[in-house]
């Protein structure tokens, strides 16, 4: 790891930021072209900004494309950046608030995962399959965000398929942390992640399957939220593990993380697993007191294989919720180690069927003159995927496989069934379940691709989540040992995000590290 | 050594909703290639599958009709494979939870009755097609069948002869039309059998290894098919082979079947509860619903055709046979309100010819039900006699009107005025002496020269009974 | 849990997953490792357990039987790889 001396003349050189000290960025001025630092807004300023006429989305969209232009060649965070559709989106956004009829999110930059499907726009989730791939038609997500005005800056680099925790298996390459180029971001929403964390974009849409929306939130200093499972329709957002994906937000704060999840939510008659549950408004209710909440820490998640430095984070943050008003209990997951088993049979047999649909037939990478059908199967798959994807292909394959399947994937349901209901249990204790996000703060790019395993294992503390359905956060409460963020996670009942939300902006209120800028 | 055959039929019937079973694109026959095929059905990256309402009801109106029992909690399950056709690469089924459990169908064969039984039925979607024409060496696939729902339904390996085999399959597809869930269509795919055939020694209670013979879309085919592959694997084993188990298709030109150069060699389905879609749960409430919206049944139907109307067993059968046809002779027999037998023996006779011979359904039938109705009428009040009614039903196929309007137009009503006909009959005695002591002399089949000339005479409108009568008082 | 060359071979081929001989050792190796790894799920004991398909004991929704979408072969059929007279081509099918 270098020293801050050592890194000399990046551009992107973080501030030296302890902890405990905030300091704001009055920087770099070779960086910044527009007096105004738009990009440094929260999305809760920005719908102000707007709304109040001090800026137009087509100056803010500019703005934030321009800072796209010069940083994204370091970063990676876009693999598409679609300018002209924005300004196009931009300059409608503009008339509709003339025409009063804007509403807190019209004319607000954002960008997309690359794992929804974008109208008319390359939607490649992070793999050379799709690299020719014009989606046909726009997810859910998409459609609802385009409803209420928002504007598409690009989409965002991932993992290969979301499958990894490290946004080092795209076929685009991989994503540089802001805070630390040496770093990853964090997957499978690396992008997502990155781009928020170096304001390239103030919000990004992202997904987590087993914690690609926390842990690279985490990892980049950022706010991100995964809800319930079934909160937000998965029409139109390729599908990794069905019974595990969910789409949610990566943000500045759980305020933005607010305003963004109104739009997102809902039921969507496309998608059976999609609830039908009402959406309260999120914003509603932030500035509550939370006096009173009670705050379980699985004993599970503290121990051996925690790094010290997130663990001390981790407590003072808990500890500043305390002085909040919120008490503290000692909870147990008894089930937890058997999380990543789980977690990887389910996901990789649902995966392996998922992206049996990718066969070169209808759109997407076709191999160069097959001599036959079985040749076009083969070649173009094999083509198609990379490393990690195959793997996950093949185990997935094998674990439903005659004979196998009592053993792997019922196996792993029932112990699902157990996760889930160590949580129930532990919930009837305490309304927020707080700990680490991931064992240690973003590690080096490049040191975890020699064993497979030793990346799975960095998501012990988020897969089980995804396991049960439940909604979780992630929001920045400090610094490790390296400079590189710290990420909390907070855990509630389901269909509690309001409650999570509420915590999380009453925690902000309170503290400065999601102010914190890499760049 | 004698053999017994022994055959589970699988036949799948599409059912016919409106829209595919898992989205809302249509599933009419015969539109241009992937015009009716979503991107769900194209298996787009991102997309979902929902449940189409309509497939569940006509699965349960089935099972009901089969007196079967329907699952509370039916799970859909995915059967993972490769094929063009199959744009997923898995196609939605159902595999340890099926929709509809064990029912049971009452068939006839040569008037014996025998109860197969049914062992499950589920829901499913269909596949796109492939064309093999050759398109420079490749295949065109349309999609547009993709997402078509089906319902698979497996009998007990109960039959035990070929005609055993079709009298099933007849009775299912007379179901499901009754039920107005499946058309019925064989030619266009609608409803389709596979058979398993096997044969072991009589009196042995182990299976035989059984060989599937696929997509057989007539009854004649499953006929033929049956019995040469029953007769194949007897002549195997008693030329001292074994029966490998394999997937076989029947040429009907050459009237054989043969070994499937196999797609699913060593496939591996790797079924796993469907993510996509949640568990299906049939109240009982749904159930009972649907069970009041049932149609009478064909053989509720049938025998009440037999108290209500007096017909014969054999009659009844064949009046039942399909809804529509049923329908049709009611309408008759109501409007009529006279003979119901006379109105069975037209429907079945003059009537059904006629469809035959014109290669149309009782629904395009040119004679409506209350033009033969009319006529019936007119045969049971004497006004014209068997014979005539004849030509009036001619007259009514090919140019319509009324028997009433026919029957005056041509002047065929019956002679049935005793002096009228005995006047007819002194003519004909006295214009034929030599027939006449021929006839007294003994030659009794005379009778009928005489009756021919008086219809003759008469246009044929003499009334018969009477002439018969008169006659044979005069020519004694 | 180790797995052979040969056993890769087949899940890939039941995959359809095109692999050069050189993947095939480094394959054998990280599966023969993630099933080891995945193998822990025996020291639970999950005998009187339900399997969990979906976090919320939900039934599947039914959708009314309505034609709800319109033919959009022309826009579906611009991203094929190849189509002919409204067919989508792939290397011929052996029956």
């Amino acid at each position: 790891m270098r020293s801050h001396a050592e890194r000399g003349n990046d551009e992107l050189a973080p501030l030296p930021v302890g902890r405990g000290v905030g300091v704001r960025a009055g920087f770099t001025t070779t960086l910044s072209i527009f007096p105004t630092i738009m990009h440094n807004k929260t999305l809760t300023e920005l719908s102000a900004g707007l709304a109040t006429g001090q800026y137009s989305s087509r100056e803010l969209t500019a703005a934030f494309l321009a800072r796209i232009q010069q940083h994204n060649p370091q970063l990676n965070a876009f693999i598409t950046v679609t300018a002209e559709t924005a300004l196009a989106q931009a300059a409608a956004a503009d008339q509709r608030r003339a025409q009063g009829q804007a509403g807190p999110l019209t004319g607000i930059p954002m960008a997309h995962k690359d794992i929804f499907c974008t109208q008319g726009v390359k939607t490649s989730c992070g793999s050379k399959m799709l690299d020719n791939f014009t989606a046909p038609y726009d997810a859910t997500v998409v459609a609802k965000l385009n409803d209420a005005g928002m504007v598409m800056l690009g989409k965002l680099n991932m993992d290969e398929f979301a499958m990894g925790s490290s946004n080092e298996s795209s076929h685009y390459g991989p994503v540089k942390n802001p805070w630390d180029l040496n770093a990853v971001p964090g997957g499978s929403s690396g992008g997502s992640a990155a781009a928020v964390a170096a304001r390239l974009a103030p919000v990004a849409t992202a997904t987590d399957t087993g914690g690609s929306i926390r842990q690279p939130a985490a990892f980049c200093g950022v706010t991100g939220i995964k809800p319930t499972y079934g909160r937000v329709s998965r029409y139109g957002m390729i599908a990794y593990a069905s019974s595990l994906d969910q789409g949610g937000v990566i943000a500045q704060s759980a305020e933005d993380c607010a305003l963004l999840l109104n739009a997102m939510a809902g039921f969507d008659p496309r998608d059976s697993t999609c609830v039908d549950q009402p959406v309260p408004d999120y914003t509603a209710g932030l500035g509550d007191d939370i006096a009173g909440l009670r705050i379980g820490l699985p004993r599970q998640w503290f121990g051996e294989g925690l790094s010290n430095d997130v663990a001390q984070a981790v407590r003072a943050a808990v500890g500043q919720f305390e002085q909040l008003g919120a008490t503290v209990v000692d909870i147990d997951l008894p089930h937890a180690p058997y999380c990543i088993p789980c977690y990887y049979v389910i996901a990789m047999s649902e995966a392996s069927s998922n992206l049996a649909r990718f066969d070169g037939a209808r759109y997407g990478h076709r191999c160069e003159n097959p001599k036959d059908l079985l040749d076009m199967y083969m070649r173009s798959r094999g083509e198609g995927f990379g490393a990690e994807v195959q793997r996950r292909i093949l185990i997935g394959t094998y674990a439903l496989s005659a004979g196998y399947y009592d053993a792997y994937y019922l196996k792993a349901q029932k112990i699902r069934r157990l996760i889930a209901q160590d949580f129930q249990q532990a919930l009837q204790q305490c309304d927020v379940i707080m700990g680490p996000v991931a064992p240690s703060t973003a590690f080096d790019l490049g040191s975890h691709s020699g064993d497979p395993v030793q990346m799975y294992l960095e998501d012990i503390y988020t897969l089980p989540l995804n396991l049960a359905g439940l909604p979780g956060m992630s929001i920045p409460v400090g610094f490790g040992d390296n400079q590189r963020p710290v990420g909390l996670q907070m855990i509630a009942g389901y269909w509690q995000e309001g409650l999570l939300l509420k915590a999380a902006h009453r925690y902000q209120q309170n503290s400065d590290w999601h102010t914190k800028r890499a760049c | 050594m004698q053999w017994e055959t022994v055959i589970g039929l699988e036949i799948h019937a599409q059912l016919a909703t409106k829209s595919k079973i898992f989205s809302g694109a249509a599933t009419a026959y015969g539109a241009e290639p992937n015009t009716q095929a979503c991107a769900v059905d194209l298996g787009f990256p991102g997309v979902l599958p929902v449940l189409n309402e309509e497939a569940v009801r006509m699965a349960v109106k089935l099972g009901l009709a089969i007196d079967a029992k329907i699952t509370p909690r039916s799970v859909f399950a995915r059967k993972n494979y490769f094929y063009p056709d199959l744009p997923k690469g898995y196609q939605i089924s159902q595999y340890d939870l099926p929709v509809v459990g064990l029912g049971r169908l009452d068939i006839e064969v040569d008037g014996v009755s025998k109860t197969i039984g049914v062992t499950r039925a589920h829901l499913e979607e269909d596949a796109g097609k492939s064309l093999h024409e050759d398109f420079h060496g490749a295949s065109g696939i349309d999609l547009n069948r993709a997402g078509t729902p089906l319902l698979e339904i497996v009998s007990e390996p109960d039959m035990r002869s070929a005609k055993e085999a079709v009298a099933y399959m007849k009775k299912l597809h007379s179901l499901v039309r009754y039920l107005e869930i499946c058309d019925g269509n064989m030619q266009e795919g609608s409803f389709r059998c596979d058979a398993n055939v096997s044969v072991r020694p009589k009196g042995e209670s182990k299976f035989g290894t059984r060989c599937e013979i696929k997509n057989l879309n007539s009854f004649r085919f499953v006929e033929k098919a049956i019995n040469f592959e029953v007769e194949r694997q007897i002549e195997i084993i008693e030329n001292g082979g074994t029966i490998t188990q394999e997937t076989r298709l029947y040429d009907s030109v050459k009237d054989e079947t043969r070994s499937m150069r196999s797609k699913e060699e060593a496939n591996d389905y790797r079924y796993f509860p469907d993510p996509d879609l949640l568990p299906l749960d049939i109240a009982p409430e749904f159930i009972e619903q649907v069970r009041g919206s049932l149609p009478e049944l064909p053989d509720a139907k049938r025998a009440r055709f037999q108290s209500q109307y007096g017909l014969s067993d054999y009659d009844s059968a064949v009046l039942t046979a399909s809804r529509e046809l049923a329908d049709y002779y009611e309408a008759v027999a109501k409007l009529a309100a006279s003979d119901a037998k006379l109105c069975a023996n037209w429907v079945m006779g003059e009537l059904s010819g006629k469809l035959n011979e014109d290669g149309l359904e009782i629904g395009q039938s040119k004679v409506s039900a209350a033009q033969l109705a009319g006529m019936i009428q007119r045969i049971s009040d004497d006004t014209i006699s068997g014979k005539i009614a004849k030509q009036v039903f001619e007259t009514l196929w090919h140019e319509g009107g009324t028997a009433d309007e026919i029957i005056e137009k041509q002047g065929l009503k019956q002679i049935t005025d005793t002096s009228a006909i005995e006047g007819i009959i002194d003519g004909i005695i006295a214009a034929n002496p030599e027939q006449l002591a021929q006839y007294r002399a003994g030659k009794d089949k005379l009778f009928g020269f005489f009756v021919g000339q008086a219809m003759k005479a008469t246009q044929g409108k003499a009334n018969p009974a009477q002439l018969n009568e008169l006659l044979k008082k005069k020519l004694q | 849990m180790s797995l052979s060359a040969e056993e890769v071979h087949k899940i890939a081929w039941l995959a359809r997953l095109a692999i050069t001989p050189d993947q095939v050792d480094a394959y054998a190796r990280d599966l023969s490792s993630i099933l080891g790894f995945v193998e822990q799920m025996n020291a639970v004991d999950t005998a009187d357990v339900m399997p969990m398909a979906h976090p919320q004991d939900l039934s599947q929704r039914l959708r009314p039987d309505l034609v709800s979408e319109t033919d959009q072969r022309e826009l579906f059929q611009s991203i094929a790889p190849k189509v002919e007279a409204g067919l989508y081509l792939v290397p011929k099918v052996i029956e």
